[in-house]
């Protein structure tokens, strides 16, 4: 496994958001973690998760899971308003070719709920 | 009993409020500055000494180099004029918010009128971090190929205005212009692009007066 470094602020930053938000509600335990993840973020998975194992152990959310739900590069095309993930070497329209499209959707990357008890 | 608990937080939020600091820093300082990007060996560094050259007679500059282990691209900006300020990321693939702060406390930043900040080489994660700085200037480089768009969407979406290095080489390359501007444009509609050597130092007058410009309309815009 290839472990780049800059997941390891991002994880951080995960865990202050996950351990704030568990706070707030009274949460004893963290259960699960739902993240949305855009293929354009440029977050591995697996580097994720490799800290996430290190920095919460002795916290709440030590047993937690990280469940990601990834998002492809989706583009909707201005002119006949399909929706399409593109092939790798063009953008334009799988439908009718058009090059009036926009990408819309790829680049998430946040923490969308958890389940705690 | 388990339950589930709304959240939807942005995981880049800590570096984005740093960020929004930086560029209240730089703003009140009335200091304007670009965020350099490109892969490695597109010419960061060589745009960076045209620029400091053919400006600092005009402007004081200064330079934030980020590099993994060494310190030539800050002494490369220092020798045409500029006064640098190294970040050694000590392998970090990005700068971040934090480590431009740092730089920006060891630099007189009232006595500047443009800073420039080189990003680590690297088309993928610098796109994510925001720095706070007043534009995002992505390079490519003619060698690089013209799949690039194609490849790193979220680099050329992410950026205000592009650079394209080393035209001087298009007639050994083959590169497709036209393939290369239309994803460009797809994902960055309505992008500035110059296309420039910094070799042969054509179209860089475009880009230097881009720069002037630039300083001009963000001077009148922070004294209103």
């Amino acid at each position: 496994m290839v472990l780049t470094m800059h997941e390891l602020s991002v994880t951080e930053n995960l865990l202050e958001i996950a351990l704030r938000h568990a706070q707030q509600a009274n949460a004893k335990r963290i259960i699960r973690l739902h993240l949305v993840v855009g293929q354009l973020s440029s977050i591995i998975d697996d580097s994720v998760n490799f800290y996430w194992d290190i920095i919460a152990k002795g916290t709440i959310a030590e047993t937690a899971e990280l469940e990601f739900r990834r998002i492809p590069a989706t583009f909707e095309c201005l002119d006949c308003h399909t929706q399409y993930i593109p092939e790798s070497d063009h953008y334009e329209c799988s439908h009718c070719n058009s090059a009036n499209v926009r990408l819309i959707k790829g680049q998430e990357f946040f923490l969308e709920s958890m389940d705690v008890e | 009993m388990a339950n589930r608990i709304t959240v939807i937080e942005n995981i880049f939020s800590a570096n984005d409020q740093i960020a929004e600091k930086n560029r209240e820093l730089l703003t009140q300082s009335r200091l304007f500055s670009i965020n350099l990007m490109a892969s490695p060996g597109a010419g960061k560094t060589s745009l960076i000494e045209q620029t400091v050259k053919s400006l600092s007679g005009q402007y004081r500059l200064a330079v934030i180099d980020g590099d993994i282990a060494t310190n030539l691209d800050a002494e490369r900006a220092a020798a045409a004029g500029a006064l640098a300020v190294q970040i050694n990321t000590g392998g970090e693939c990005h700068l971040d918010a934090l480590m431009v702060q740092n730089a920006l406390n060891s630099l007189p930043l009232p006595s500047l009128d443009f800073l420039i900040v080189e990003n680590v080489g690297n088309l993928v994660c610098p796109a994510s971090f925001k720095l706070g700085v007043h534009k995002n200037v992505l390079i490519a480089s003619i060698p690089e190929g013209d799949d690039k768009p194609y490849k790193y969407p979220g680099m050329f979406q992410s950026v205000d205005v592009m650079v394209i290095n080393k035209i001087d080489l298009l007639p050994y390359i083959p590169f497709r212009m036209d393939y290369f501007l239309k994803g460009v444009e797809i994902l960055n509609p309505g992008i500035q692009v110059f296309q420039l050597s910094c070799t042969s130092r054509e179209g860089l007058e475009s880009w230097l007066n881009w720069i002037v410009e630039q300083i001009a309309s963000f001077r009148e815009e922070v004294s209103r």
